[in-house]
């Protein structure tokens, strides 16, 4: 597999969110705005290229026995950084997904990744499929957001469409991001299913 | 043809009973209801259901005819005019047009005919439609106008308190004397009350529930199992403190006669055996009290079937009913 | 190269340096946010401070802890008292509602923002702006000791937001608390007998809240009978 079909693959054959169905926590808690969603997607993408890169290169020298630990202090160490700089230079980011990011940490896409990819591949191959389910994930939070936002407060990225007063309420609470999720998936399939 | 001889087991004997004629004796139980609302909360009431009814019928016909592609005429069986009139029931007099369309279209688009159409669908659509609208637009559907202001009342009704919102803030302020402000029981069984529209008159809908037994469109389980929960159990809440407000209030008041009688006997999402229907009943009396006294909403009687319809599966699979001829087996 | 055994001193050996490197990571990242993070969060209350005292010479004291609530002195650039901030928490609907408000000398309220909040979008995150100068339940200028600060159900002055009584209430609550642990009881003026006054006037502020709420609950059953607003809905 060359590089760029490896990035493909993590948008659409293996699209964290619509077709392998990991990280839900996030995917379902942050996307009640599409620039939350596109804000935890592209924070996501960010760990999980670093992670697939550091454990890409220093798998030989881990132990097969440990390897879970291993990799869970090397992603948690990566989050934990990432929040100190969000804080420190993204305060506004910060506001609104501060409490999620910490949950980069037990999203299961990125030890999947370790596991699935980056322990079996080279850096190089590693780094582009982080890039390539790291985009596939931002899209699918941005989509999700989107729809929710539009639907739930009749604005898209902020921009006020028809005016709060028309939008349905529960698509920016919990029930309709399900909702909105599993309409997104049904719609993805159609599209990809065809192709 | 082939569809012209039907071959079945015997005994070969014909009820004459269809699904259309049952649908359209629910709707004919529902007219001393859809009167009674007339004359308190005037033409809107009328209004309100009209659209709902268009609204429902209209995306059954469209997303059974362009999605699906059923050559099947579905809207013939009175399914969609029936989930039409029970939306309606559950929503305001005085609610917006808009709104009763985007709640018809997630009853019947999202709740029904996602899953199949009618005898897949988990949930009851007009109840789901209802729990939709009340959380996606809380203001609106929270505002409900007071009975009596004139047959040609619609949006621009008075607003007020409904028997369950005085019980609630009874409740909250655990003060008993502001249940005092309960209208009389003569009112609340001429529906002479605020509240959703097809709710407020308890003797219409008891009339209803008279003729669907004596048609044998519904039997006796669901309804009574469900009365008489809610009325020991806030019978029992009501001895042990006064802010929770006496049995005969709690029935009279709100969907649960309306939910008990129409809506929990759907027979799409309601258990199949006898037994199961008890057990069913029990459990929605049960919830709905427990929501009305301690929920963050006043009336918990659409959450409650709605939680009960999901667990019908469960209780078909433990209460199966007996097969036709069936002996019990000997120990 | 070939992949490394499971044995017990490489297993030991590798978690021991990964772990070490990983701390050393993290350490050394730290030391270059965390000032820069003391700085955001000071600006940030600065900027907020400025916004509910309504202007922008103003010399903020030290903060001093008054039971739960953090208190600010707040004087004009000559050294004139122009009265306090205080961040006051209450429980909301959704979680902790943590508000920043301004009082003047007397304890009318300056203005306020919102630190904090997890409401329910469209509902209860109205907070923001609903009471506001320009919203429609505007609190400021009002004082929590002389007007009846509860919503109008409950028999009080200020209009709740829309279909969240319970977040109104409990953002009323805050402010009132606040008003009365901190700015009623206390030397409003004094600074330096300040901890031990507001620790005196507390017996002085339970007692005013008391009364409010006995107010309260004699016109409660007035404002049952004219309910025009949804009930506690959210």
């Amino acid at each position: 597999m060359n590089n760029f079909k490896v990035l493909v693959n993590g948008i659409i054959k293996e699209n964290p969110t619509f077709v392998l169905l990991l990280g839900m926590c996030p995917t379902l808690g942050t996307t009640s705005s599409a620039i939350n969603g596109m804000s935890m997607g592209l924070a996501t993408m960010c760990v999980l290229i670093l992670s697939n890169l550091i454990i890409a290169s220093i798998k030989k020298l881990i132990p097969d026995a440990v390897r879970i630990p291993s990799y869970i202090v090397v992603i948690a160490s990566l989050v934990t950084v990432l929040q100190m700089v969000i804080k420190a230079y993204a305060p506004d980011i910060d506001k609104s997904l501060g409490l999620f990011i910490p949950l980069i940490v037990v999203n299961c896409i990125i030890l999947g990744r370790a596991e699935a990819f980056a322990a079996k591949n080279g850096p190089v191959a590693s780094i582009f499929d982080g890039i390539g389910i790291g985009l596939g994930f931002t899209i699918a939070l941005t989509c999700l957001g989107a729809v929710r936002e539009l639907l739930g407060t009749g604005a898209i990225f902020g921009v006020t469409l028809w005016g709060e007063n028309y939008g349905m309420l529960m698509f920016v609470l919990a029930p309709g991001a399900f909702l909105a999720l599993g309409y997104l998936i049904v719609l993805f399939n159609k599209i990809t299913k065809k192709a | 043809m082939a569809n012209k001889l039907v071959v079945s087991l015997s005994p070969h004997v014909h009820s004459g009973d269809s699904v259309q004629k049952n649908m359209y004796w629910v709707c004919i139980a529902l007219v001393p209801a859809l009167l009674c609302s007339f004359v308190s909360f005037g033409v809107g009431a009328i209004i309100t259901t009209a659209i709902s009814v268009a609204a429902c019928v209209f995306f059954e016909w469209a997303i059974n005819k362009f999605m699906l592609k059923n050559p099947k005429c579905t809207i013939c069986d009175g399914s969609a005019i029936l989930t039409g009139i029970l939306l309606a029931f559950n929503l305001p007099s005085n609610i917006q047009p808009w709104i009763i369309i985007v709640g018809a279209f997630f009853a019947i688009g999202v709740v029904k005919m996602t899953f199949g159409g009618l005898g897949c669908n988990l949930f009851n659509p007009a109840l789901a439609g209802r729990a939709f609208l009340l959380i996606s637009f809380p203001v609106q559907m929270t505002t409900w106008p007071v009975p009596g202001q004139g047959f040609g009342t619609y949006l621009d009704a008075e607003t007020g308190a409904t028997p369950l919102s005085v019980m609630k803030a009874a409740f909250k302020t655990g003060n008993p004397e502001m249940l005092n402000e309960l209208p009389s029981f003569q009112d609340m069984l001429l529906g002479n009350t605020g509240g959703c529209l097809g709710e407020v008159c308890a003797a219409a809908l008891i009339l209803g529930f008279i003729i669907l037994l004596v048609k044998k469109v519904i039997t006796w389980h669901i309804p009574v199992s469900i009365l008489l929960t809610v009325a020991v159990f806030s019978g029992l809440l009501n001895l042990a403190n006064p802010v929770y407000a006496n049995p005969l209030a709690e029935l009279m008041s709100g969907g649960l006669l309306l939910g008990a009688i129409f809506m929990a006997t759907d027979y799409v999402t309601s258990p199949m055996s006898k037994n199961g229907q008890l057990v069913y009943g029990v459990a929605i009396g049960v919830l709905t009290v427990i929501i009305r006294a301690y929920g963050a909403y006043p009336e918990g009687m659409s959450f409650a079937i709605l939680i009960m319809n999901a667990f019908v599966p469960l209780i078909n699979n433990k209460f199966k009913p007996k097969r036709f001829g069936e002996v019990p087996a000997k120990k | 190269m070939k992949k490394l055994k499971s044995s017990l001193t490489n297993m030991l050996v590798v978690l021991t340096v990964i772990t070490i490197v990983a701390a050393g990571v993290l350490a050394s990242v730290n030391a270059v946010t965390a000032p820069q993070i003391e700085k955001i969060n000071a600006e940030n209350l600065a900027a907020g401070i400025k916004a509910v005292m309504g202007s922008d010479d103003i010399t903020v004291s030290e903060p001093v802890h008054v039971g739960d609530y953090t208190v600010y002195d707040i004087s004009d650039n000559q050294g004139n008292q122009l009265g306090k901030a205080v961040v006051t928490t209450e429980n909301g609907f959704g979680g902790p509602l943590k508000v920043l408000v301004g009082f003047n000398t007397n304890g009318d309220i300056l203005g306020y923002t919102v630190l904090e909040h997890q409401e329910t979008p469209g509902l209860g995150a109205k907070a923001g702006e609903w009471f506001q100068k320009d919203g429609k339940g505007n609190i400021i200028g009002m004082n929590p000791g002389k007007n009846n600060f509860t919503v109008s159900k409950d028999g009080g002055e200020v209009d709740a937001i829309t279909a969240s009584t319970i977040t109104s209430r409990a953002f009323l609550r805050a402010i009132h608390n606040a008003y009365t642990k901190v700015i009623a009881g206390g030397d409003v003026v004094s600074g330096a007998t300040q901890q031990a006054s507001a620790v005196d006037g507390e017996s002085g502020a339970t007692q005013q809240a008391s009364a409010v709420d006995g107010e309260s609950g004699a016109t409660q059953q007035a404002s049952a009978a004219d309910m025009g607003t949804p009930e506690v809905i959210e």
